[in-house]
């Protein structure tokens, strides 16, 4: 059982890291065209990324997407969250189901939806479209960690604080809030992550005017092979790692992910 | 009017009533314990008194102020609860100073402060320390470091030892009684364990299915409980079916017994129950004829703890217990007839 | 004693209801009413009742599309969760600290653009860069050769995309799961292998039920790797009806596509949930 079960742990590991070994690899060679292993040592694509002038555009389009839908999402998310944990009102609740049910469905309903919404209203190619859309398809992530946060917060610190004093409000901003707010931080950054690497969405509402880093690498990978592409790839997984390793630190990753402490 | 006064509480969650009809009025300074089973009512009526539930009916006052209707966060009281409720984001000392912070003392008010109630409390130097790096009984002593940092009038603690070890809560309830008595300050103690009531308190009220069942001091409750369920309640006791024959005798089986009292409050033929205290009888070999107010039986059971000696007695169905010294020893075996004395003061008569 | 009246509880909720209100629910109205709207002379559409659409897809075209989509997702869910399975019994053994970091890696990769994936995939298996070239340096081929487009390139690519969605989907149940069962199991003389057969499958099938279902929506709604390593005649209904929607402007037939999709995985989560729910 051991050797079969390190054999297999050694083969899912290669199977997992491997492309992404593949990728990095490429990513510094030093000629244009592809080759593996690479010939030479070069880090050109990863500074071409910020040089050449349209992908650092797409790149600043892309942060400045992700950072205002993940803002704009736990905004949206924490006040349904609170109402339905601390008052368990049913309205509160029916919302929190909604709010879930565009990241089950598979994105493309949802990115259809929103061409035709903001086609229908006459309001074509705005950033802010694809920034309320990302927030919207991504409301799920924030409102299950906020909620998961608030769980944590028994009623017996609730009720201590008030022995102690504090108002309803106190409550709030003394309690509550600093227990949960790692939580909404969690909540954040998976948002962040994932509207940075969200293709189809971006490509409905603005593809053509507001190009995305991922819609621009799809639109480059169609003509051919790009070595930046790879860098691109490159630095993305290290701000996913990035982000996830701050969750990490400042949350209860595993208990995020549906663990028990 | 000082004190705190209890008048006409009931309290109904939906058709359920938690807490019925209660009357309670404790002299300032006291120590009170609301001692019952779970789910008899004690932890809700401490709750109101907190203001953490509202009464369905009646009035709550201290000190002559009514405080029924008063929100709890203006209520002047510290509270320590069972699971401690010590905040997880806030270090030790940051948590006993947290009333403080709210009411806007300053920086250097509460860490003299924190400094004082750690140093009594006997943790000094681990006002740094965060929550989770505390033993059970660390964790309590900040608790109560916390509820009592403001001073509060009233101290409430619900069943406040029962997250502790065994062996840690009998120090910690002999603390806890000279804290109070040292800071003369108005307690209530919600618990289930009447050695902890026993230990604590100076007025124990027995509650049981959302009434007030008995109040009075320790020894009272013990001495001369009001009917069975206190009396199992408080202490452990010898309980033996029995016939009225006089105000003050009973027949159990073919024994004649003189009683010191009588709580039934019922006459001659009326079937009750006769009490014992098991310190309080008396096992003796058989040895021919039966003496005055004892009764016979079968020994099933001998427990030697050293200190004490348990015997336990089969008398015609019902379990007696006898715990004696050493020097009371009698010599008998597992399977021996012997009679068991019953001296008259020791003797009391509840109802059936 | 609770803090704001009822009013002001509900006016909190305000903003975030004319959010979903206005950015769910209307978008979902206006697919379907797209669907059955009216196709006028010179190409464009107004609100009506057709079939049209509807009947376009009704040929054995689409129908085999959708077909192929739902063949292909439910193989993936399959796969991946052969794969993912014993990987995620073991990892929920590790110690907290190894977990944690397998958990980042895997978010990570989780996280990472499908379009990033359906790259690393086209290199890996292109003639210059490829595994092709391992194949001849062990000297299974003669030289290398390009392994996309393919439908063999398109599931592979597919797979990798679920294992990391099918590792978290699982991990729940798994570390959860009362480690006294398997404890007990060994203590009554079961092998490990035996008591992963006999009681860590059996007792988390609902969950291996449920994620199955959840990779298979997930996979319902991949566009970039059909595209990038299939040929047209492996793209599923997710390419079909970004194509009719951003490349031939055809919202009518996009959003009778979109509705059909919606009915595929809310049907297949409607029918597992009842399934499962049923059993469990």
């Amino acid at each position: 059982m051991s050797t079969l079960r390190r054999i297999y742990l050694a083969l899912f590991a290669i199977y997992l890291i491997g492309p992404i070994i593949v990728i990095t690899a490429v990513s510094f060679n030093e000629k244009r065209f592809l080759s593996f292993p690479p010939k030479g040592f070069s880090l050109r694509w990863y500074a071409e990324i910020f040089v050449a002038n349209d992908w650092f555009t797409s790149l600043m389009n892309s942060l400045t997407i992700a950072l205002a839908a993940a803002t704009l999402a736990v905004l949206i998310a924490f006040p349904v969250a609170y109402t339905a944990w601390r008052f368990g009102l049913r309205y509160a609740r029916a919302l929190f189901a909604l709010g879930i049910a565009p990241f089950i469905l598979p994105p493309v309903i949802m990115a259809l939806g929103f061409l035709l919404l903001f086609t229908s209203v006459g309001i074509n190619g705005l950033m802010v479209n694809v920034i309320i859309a990302h927030a919207i398809f991504l409301l799920a992530l924030p409102l299950v960690t906020i909620s998961l946060g608030l769980e944590s917060v028994d009623q017996s610190l609730v009720e201590a604080s008030q022995t102690m004093g504090a108002s309803g409000w106190v409550v709030f901003r003394t309690v509550i809030l600093p227990i949960a707010a790692p939580f909404a931080f969690a909540g954040f950054a998976f948002c962040f992550v994932l509207s940075l690497n969200e293709y189809i969405i971006a490509l409905m509402t603005v593809g053509f005017t507001v190009e995305t880093l991922p819609v621009k690498i799809f639109n480059a990978l169609r003509y051919g092979y790009t070595p930046v592409i790879a860098s691109i790839a490159v630095v993305f997984m290290l701000v996913n790692i990035t982000v996830f390793s701050l969750i990490a630190k400042f949350s209860n990753l595993t208990r995020i992910l549906g663990a028990q402490d | 009017m000082s004190g705190l006064k209890i008048e006409g509480v009931t309290k109904k969650f939906g058709s359920l009533t938690a807490v019925e009809d209660v009357n309670l009025h404790f002299t300032a300074g006291e120590m009170i314990c609301f001692l019952g089973p779970s789910g008899c009512g004690k932890t809700t009526l401490l709750r109101m008194i907190a203001g953490l539930e509202d009464p369905t009916n009646g009035t709550i006052s201290f000190d002559g102020q009514d405080l029924t209707h008063v929100p709890v966060h203006q209520r002047d009281i510290g509270m320590v609860f069972q699971s401690f409720a010590l905040f997880p984001h806030l270090s030790v000392a940051e948590n006993i100073t947290y009333a403080m912070r709210i009411r806007g003392h300053s920086r250097s008010d509460r860490e003299d402060r924190a400094t004082e109630l750690l140093d009594m409390m006997r943790l000094p130097g681990l006002g740094d320390r965060r929550i989770s790096q505390l033993s059970g009984g660390q964790k309590q002593r900040v608790a109560i470091a916390r509820a009592l940092a403001l001073n509060p009038k009233i101290f409430l603690l619900d069943e406040p030892m029962s997250a502790l070890d065994a062996n840690l809560r009998e120090a910690m309830q002999i603390e806890l009684r000279k804290l109070q008595q040292e800071l003369g300050i108005t307690t209530v103690v919600v618990t289930h364990d009447q050695t902890e009531a026993m230990t604590m308190a100076d007025e124990i009220v027995v509650m049981g299915r959302a009434k007030v069942l008995q109040t009075g001091s320790p020894m009272e409750i013990y001495k001369k409980p009001i009917d069975r369920f206190v009396a199992g309640f408080i202490g452990s006791s010898n309980l033996l079916p029995a016939t009225l024959t006089g105000d003050n005798s009973v027949r159990v089986g073919a024994a004649e017994l003189r009683v010191g009292e009588n709580r039934a409050g019922q006459g001659a033929g009326a079937d009750v129950l006769l009490m014992t205290r098991p310190e309080e009888v008396f096992v003796r070999a058989a040895k021919g004829d039966t003496p005055a107010n004892a009764v016979t039986g079968t020994v099933t059971f001998i427990r030697d703890i050293g200190a004490t000696i348990e015997i336990l007695v089969d008398c015609d169905g019902h379990e007696v217990v006898s715990v004696l010294t050493p020097k009371d020893w009698p010599d008998v075996k597992v399977g021996d007839a012997v009679t068991v004395e019953m001296p008259e003061s020791a003797c009391m008569v509840l109802a059936a | 004693m609770q803090q704001g009246s009822g009013l002001t509880r509900t006016l909190a909720l305000i903003p975030s209801s004319v959010m979903i209100g206005i950015f769910f629910l209307v978008p979902f109205v206006l697919i379907v009413l797209t669907s059955f709207s009216v196709e006028m002379d010179n190409g464009d559409y107004e609100l009506g009742f057709s079939l049209a659409h509807f009947e376009r897809f009704a040929t054995w075209f689409y129908i085999e599309r959708a077909l192929f989509s739902a063949g292909l997702c439910a193989l993936i869910a399959i796969l991946s969760l052969l794969i993912a399975y014993p990987f995620t019994w073991f990892l929920t053994n590790f110690g907290p600290r190894t977990q944690t970091l397998w958990l980042i890696y895997i978010l990570a990769q989780l996280s990472l653009s499908e379009v990033l994936i359906a790259f690393s995939w086209q290199i890996l298996l292109s003639r210059t860069a490829g595994i092709a070239n391992i194949l001849v340096w062990v000297g299974l081929a003669e030289e290398s050769f390009a392994m996309t487009p393919s439908a063999g390139a398109v599931l592979a690519a597919l797979v990798y995309l679920a294992v990391p969605f099918s590792v978290l989907l699982l991990y729940p149940a798994l570390s959860r799961l009362d480690k006294s069962l398997t404890e007990a199991s060994r203590t009554l003389g079961a092998s490990p292998l035996r008591t992963f057969f006999t009681v860590v499958i059996p007792v988390t099938r609902p969950a291996i039920i449920s994620s199955g279902v959840t990779i298979f929506v997930l996979t319902l709604g991949a566009i970039i790797v059909p595209q990038v390593l299939g040929q047209p005649q492996h793209w599923t209904l997710s390419v079909l009806i970004t194509d009719q929607a951003i490349f031939n402007f055809n919202m009518p037939f996009a959003s009778a596509l979109a509705v059909v999709l919606l009915v595929i995985s809310g049907s297949v989560i409607f029918a597992v949930t009842k399934l499962t729910g049923a059993k469990a």
